[in-house]
């Protein structure tokens, strides 16, 4: 095995200062199918590096300590990747399962085109957060930049603070929750009444991010379903 | 309608406004919005058609036709990938989506390029188990939109294409309308049924080329460095474009002309957007040759290839391969005069069928339709496919051992001359006859005109 890894009983640790990014991802790949919760994986000194723990197919936990760079994450499966540190581009990209928690900030696209499981980011998201997603579940204990939910397909984006300009633009039926103030909606993307669905809805996911928020102080915002055939009528508002 | 030879010869038909020209004017102002269709280009664009090969004579040695090897294979993705794509023929099926097409003509399309040693490449809408079974060699697309997009099939793909422009709309995104979005169709782009659905322009998650290079990185970690990635781009800046790919790591670049195919977009974009086929593949090669890495990232050209000819022309011009579109429908059957009555009672003929948009495809090609669909039968289907790229090779070889090669890459410029002066100027050959390549000063007249 080349990867330099410190083995305990269930906890494994792999140094990115002496162990390449390849090896660690390839580990990693190696568990795909393994039995549940037997693996837990501690990174040291990511230092920014691009495309960690992505392609994941197992259920297993991975702890990084510090800050990732782009695509941390991207397309997994089951695994449960926690960064002790902020996030770059495109963390949790495409999830298919599981759960992706941030402890800091995360920049652009985070949670982009997500398929499904859950990406928790504590802190601030920058723009364009839950771009195209299409069945994630994304909860941000902070606020989110312009942009955020663009042609959201599936999935619900929870943002505890605030969210910036073009929330939910030429969204599809993506469902948005907003604690915050909402700088303004984007094309065809309007406030909608919180039901006690809604209400339980966001209070599920507050418990499952681990964020104490009370789920009757948000309000819900979606898609108008007026361009979801083009008609010329409306041409304006493309 | 009046036929030309009943029509009084004194009425003249305007160059500027002919019956097409009024007959879209009137559309317009009747139905208050662009045209959107299927196929290519229409209008008539400088094309392989103005190259001409030098056969071999008393300076050159040709090839004895039918007892002499003339080879045909191609590698492509030897740069990075564990595993390369090994293809018998330079020629490949283009990205298609299913949604555009129906699961027996995906289906087809595996089929006949398997049969011949071939790749076929999925489209916007993911992968369908039908083409995955039925192709040996199956490029996965990895587009804008997403739709459909998951690790399980980037595993079991054999390669995969990131999709930043098409040759029919760089800078455009896709579009597939709500009548063509079946159960199937919509469960697969996560969307509701009946809504059209508009493919964004741009990728959610990068934008330029450094971006670029971080993707492509996380496509060969999550695929441990096995499969080739190869970057489709429309023609337009296409000097910057293949530099920029070859820069961001990618194995092959792929560049589709503006003659290239479509399922639906605009007619103002088909017809005015981006570069011909044939300045395009001269520039991509140069590109490459300048980075000293001609051959090694391999070129895949494609718009508006139709025949053996085009084909060897645009690999004497320094593509490694093409991949069609467009021709591989028209060997299914698409437009096929068999189907003449039920064109005509959709408002079209056969020869002119571009209505790939509206699902109504008396072929059972472009259509999501049951009805319609099933009456095309895969395993003919593949086999007019797979006679149709045979054809294509052979006229290839053909055309490769009358100018003395023994294998069809051995084909280069200086095997061809252009008929037109802007063909001689794109493709930077000389015009037949002369030695003059425009744009390129001869020697003689470069010294002359410094006196
Ligand atoms: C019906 C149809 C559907 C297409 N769908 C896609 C697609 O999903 N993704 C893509 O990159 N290109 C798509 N294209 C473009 C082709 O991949 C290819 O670039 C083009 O057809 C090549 O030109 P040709 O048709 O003249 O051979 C489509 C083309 C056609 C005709």
């Amino acid at each position: 095995m080349a990867v330099a890894t410190t083995e305990t009983a269930e906890l494994e640790v792999v140094d990115l200062e002496t162990t390449s990014v390849r090896e660690l991802n390839q580990r990693l790949h190696d568990l795909a199918g393994a039995v549940p919760g037997r693996h837990r994986f501690r990174i040291l000194n990511p230092s920014g590096a691009h495309a960690l723990a992505c392609g994941l197919d197992a259920e297993i936990e991975v702890e990084i300590e510090g800050h990732v760079g782009y695509y941390c994450a991207g397309m997994n499966k089951l695994a449960t990747v926690r960064v002790h540190g902020n996030a770059s581009t495109g963390i949790a990209e495409n999830l298919m399962s599981g759960q992706v928690i941030v402890e800091g900030n995360a920049s652009q696209s985070a949670g982009a085109t997500g398929r499904g499981g859950l990406l928790v980011v504590r802190g601030d998201v920058s723009s364009r957060c839950g771009i195209s997603m299409k069945g994630i579940d994304i909860v941000v204990g902070g606020s989110v930049g312009h942009m955020s939910a663009f042609m959201a397909q599936t999935g619900c984006l929870v943002v505890c603070g605030d969210a910036g300009d073009a929330l939910g633009d030429s969204i599809y039926e993506a469902r948005l929750y907003v604690r915050g103030t909402v700088t303004g909606l984007g094309a065809d993307c309007v406030e909608k009444e919180m039901r006690d669905e809604h209400v339980a809805q966001v209070a599920g996911l507050v418990v499952a991010a681990g964020i104490d928020a009370d789920a009757s102080d948000f309000r819900r915002y979606g898609s108008a379903r007026e361009l979801y055939n083009f008609k010329i009528d409306n041409a304006g508002a493309y | 309608m009046a036929t030309d030879t009943e029509r009084p010869w004194n009425l003249r038909e305007s160059y500027l406004f002919d019956r097409n020209v009024i007959a879209e004017i009137q559309r317009a102002a009747r139905e208050g919005i662009y045209d959107i269709r299927g196929f290519g280009a229409k209008r008539r664009l400088p094309h392989f058609d103005d190259l001409l090969f030098l056969g071999a004579s008393i300076s050159r040695y040709p090839l004895e036709g039918y007892r002499e090897r003339c080879a045909t294979d191609v590698v492509l993705g030897t740069r990075f990938a564990r595993k390369p794509l090994e293809l018998k023929i330079p020629v490949t099926i283009a990205g298609m989506s299913f949604g555009a097409l129906s699961a027996p003509a995906k289906e087809a399309l595996g089929r006949g390029a398997s049969e011949v040693g071939t790749s076929t490449t999925t489209g916007d809408g993911g992968m369908t188990n039908e083409e995955r079974e039925h192709s040996t060699t199956l490029v996965y697309q990895l587009l804008p939109s997403r739709y459909g997009m998951n690790p399980d099939d980037l595993r079991r793909a054999d390669a995969i294409e990131v999709v930043v422009g098409q040759g029919a709309k760089p800078g455009g995104g896709g579009m597939l309308l709500g009548h063509k979005i079946s159960d199937r169709v919509a469960e697969m782009r996560s969307l509701p049924k009946g809504i059209d659905q508009r493919s964004a322009s741009r990728h959610p998650d990068w934008t330029g080329p450094d971006d670029l290079e971080i993707k492509i990185h996380e496509l060969r970690e999550i695929t441990d460095w096995e499969k080739p990635i190869f970057v489709k781009v429309g023609a337009t800046r296409t000097y910057y474009d293949v530099q920029l790919a070859v820069k961001a790591g990618a194995d092959v670049i792929v560049v589709d002309g503006m003659q290239g195919g479509t399922a639906a977009t605009q007619d103002v974009f088909i017809e005015h957007v981006g570069i011909p086929t044939l300045p395009a593949t001269r520039i991509a090669a140069d590109a490459l040759q300048e980075l000293g890495m001609h051959r090694k990232v391999q070129l895949v050209v494609s718009g508006g290839i139709r025949g053996g000819a085009d084909v060897a022309k645009a690999l004497a011009l320094g593509a490694d391969a093409v991949s069609i579109g467009t021709a591989a429908l028209i060997a299914m059957g698409d437009n096929s005069p068999e189907y003449e009555e039920q064109y005509r009672r959709i408002g079209s003929s056969a020869g002119f069928y571009d209505d790939y948009q509206a699902g109504r495809d008396p072929v059972g090609i472009s259509t999501q339709d049951d009805e319609l669909a099933s009456r095309f039968d895969p395993v003919v289907g593949g086999r007019k496919v797979a006679n149709y790229l045979r054809v294509l090779t052979l006229e290839t070889q053909t055309l490769a051992r009358a100018c003395g090669k023994s294998h069809v890459h051995n084909l280069e410029p200086e095997d061809l001359v252009a008929l037109t002066v802007e063909a001689a100027a794109m493709a930077k050959v000389p015009l037949a006859g002369t030695d003059w390549i425009p744009g390129l000063a001869s020697p003689v007249s470069a010294g002359s005109d410094t006196v």
